[in-house]
């Protein structure tokens, strides 16, 4: 059987449910013999290669993640929204009902540790959406894993069902918001 | 129509395909309750008034094409009732769906993470995520209280603690306002709660309320646990019942 082909990606997320996943410690090298990770915030890939799974963390906040989202999708056979970030918006969404100007200001002007500040709008800079959604408001996710972040167990147990081919199912006993 | 049975009379219902004695006036919660069947509920609290809001206790009772609330329906003679059945489980799973896109709950920095009962009954029913958009209303928080907080991000409009203050502790200081996605709960005449001539600082709507939209203001995340059976366990003791 050839070896799997595994992303992993970091959008707006703390990158907690990555250090999630490395927590599940050696038995990373067990699985390694069924999946070769080729795109991680780990592995210096530059392009989105074609994967088997796509592991997400972190909530859509910008059109930059918009456009990625997009393309990993066309790339990727099954797209995992991976921790609360990617399956409810989380903590990014916390600024959805404020307005966006008055976000950027207290940020950007009014926070403390600002001394004569301005909001950046050079036109390299990616571009916050009026809004931070959760991936399935964007494209087809095909499995939820919720969490803040997912336990190492669940992590495993995900991954394990996916590399051998199977689609993990969270029963309630594996269901875990927040 | 057929008269209803005399009130001493012994009622039969079949629940999920098994026969169960009730008396006249018992719900059909109170039976499932007694017998050990699960029925979720959110809005339901023993020893105050019955409301049915929250919709979560729906059931099926042969004959009638609607899916009625357990806690507010009434056994009658021979009533089939369906209290697991795939179109309810489907309509539970709308239902906290609904629940969670109407306001802002971020399990993750709640005061009630763990202790909740809205994000049990979401593990409960295996909502691995919500298939509806979020609305993301702009919600106050109250925290002119000197003990405790309201945070109407967190709240689903249950009244559990408008009951307990109006029918236990008799304050009233509790009511809601507006209708809808627009309803809030308010003290006195949507006044800051720290001002209220009316509140006793009793906080049994803290202990009732189900998620962290009521709290007190020396819990931090995950570490309020809350105690609605209290305010049970008081209303039995001066011998009423909801």
């Amino acid at each position: 059987m050839s070896k799997k082909k595994l992303a992993t990606v970091w959008l707006g997320g703390c990158s907690g449910c990555h250090m999630s996943l490395l927590d599940i410690d050696e038995r990373l090298l067990e699985l390694l013999k069924l999946v070769d990770i080729v795109k991680s915030p780990i592995v210096d890939t530059k392009e989105f290669p074609g994967v088997d799974v796509a592991l997400v963390e972190g909530a859509i906040t910008s059109d930059e993640h918009l456009h990625e989202i997009h393309n990993i999708r066309k790339k990727t056979k099954i797209l995992v929204a991976f921790g609360d970030c990617a399956v409810t918006a989380n903590v990014p969404s916390l600024r959805n009902p404020i307005p966006m100007k008055d976000v950027l200001s207290r940020a950007y002007i009014e926070a403390e540790s600002v001394d004569k500040g301005q909001i950046p709008c050079d036109d390299a800079i990616l571009k916050l959406l009026p809004r931070v959604m959760p991936l399935h408001e964007a494209v087809k996710v095909d499995v939820f894993i919720p969490g803040c972040p997912p336990s190492a167990d669940l992590i495993f147990y995900v991954l394990s069902e996916l590399v051998n081919g199977r689609i993990p199912v969270l029963d309630k006993e594996r269901l875990r918001y927040g | 129509m057929t008269p209803l049975a005399a009130p001493t009379t012994t009622i039969l219902v079949t629940i999920d395909e098994k026969t169960y004695s009730a008396d006249p006036g018992e719900t059909i919660l109170d039976v499932c309750k007694r017998e050990g069947i699960n029925i979720p509920t959110l809005c339901f609290l023993e020893g105050v008034s019955t409301v049915g809001a929250c919709r979560l206790c729906l059931i099926e009772i042969e004959g009638t094409r609607k899916l009625l609330p357990a806690c507010a329906t009434v056994v009658a003679p021979f009533q089939k009732v369906k209290t697991n059945s795939d179109r309810l489980k489907k309509n539970r799973r709308m239902t906290l769906e609904l629940l969670f896109s109407e306001r802002n709950h971020i399990c993750s920095v709640c005061v009630a993470n763990y202790n909740c009962r809205l994000q049990d009954l979401a593990h409960e029913v295996g909502m691995d995520h919500v298939r509806f958009p979020y609305l993301f209303p702009d919600c106050n928080v109250d925290g002119t209280n000197k003990i405790y907080n309201i945070d109407h991000n967190r709240c689903i409009m249950c009244t559990k603690c408008v009951r307990t203050c109006d029918e236990v502790e008799g304050a009233h200081t509790w009511d809601v306002r507006g209708r809808g996605f627009e309803s809030r709960i308010i003290a006195d005449f949507d006044e800051a709660w720290g001002t209220s001539p009316t509140c006793t600082l009793c906080g049994k709507c803290v202990s009732v309320c189900p998620t962290g939209a009521l709290w007190h203001k020396q819990s931090v995340q995950n570490n309020m646990k809350k105690s609605p059976e209290m305010v049970s366990e008081l209303t039995a003791k001066r011998g009423r019942k909801g």
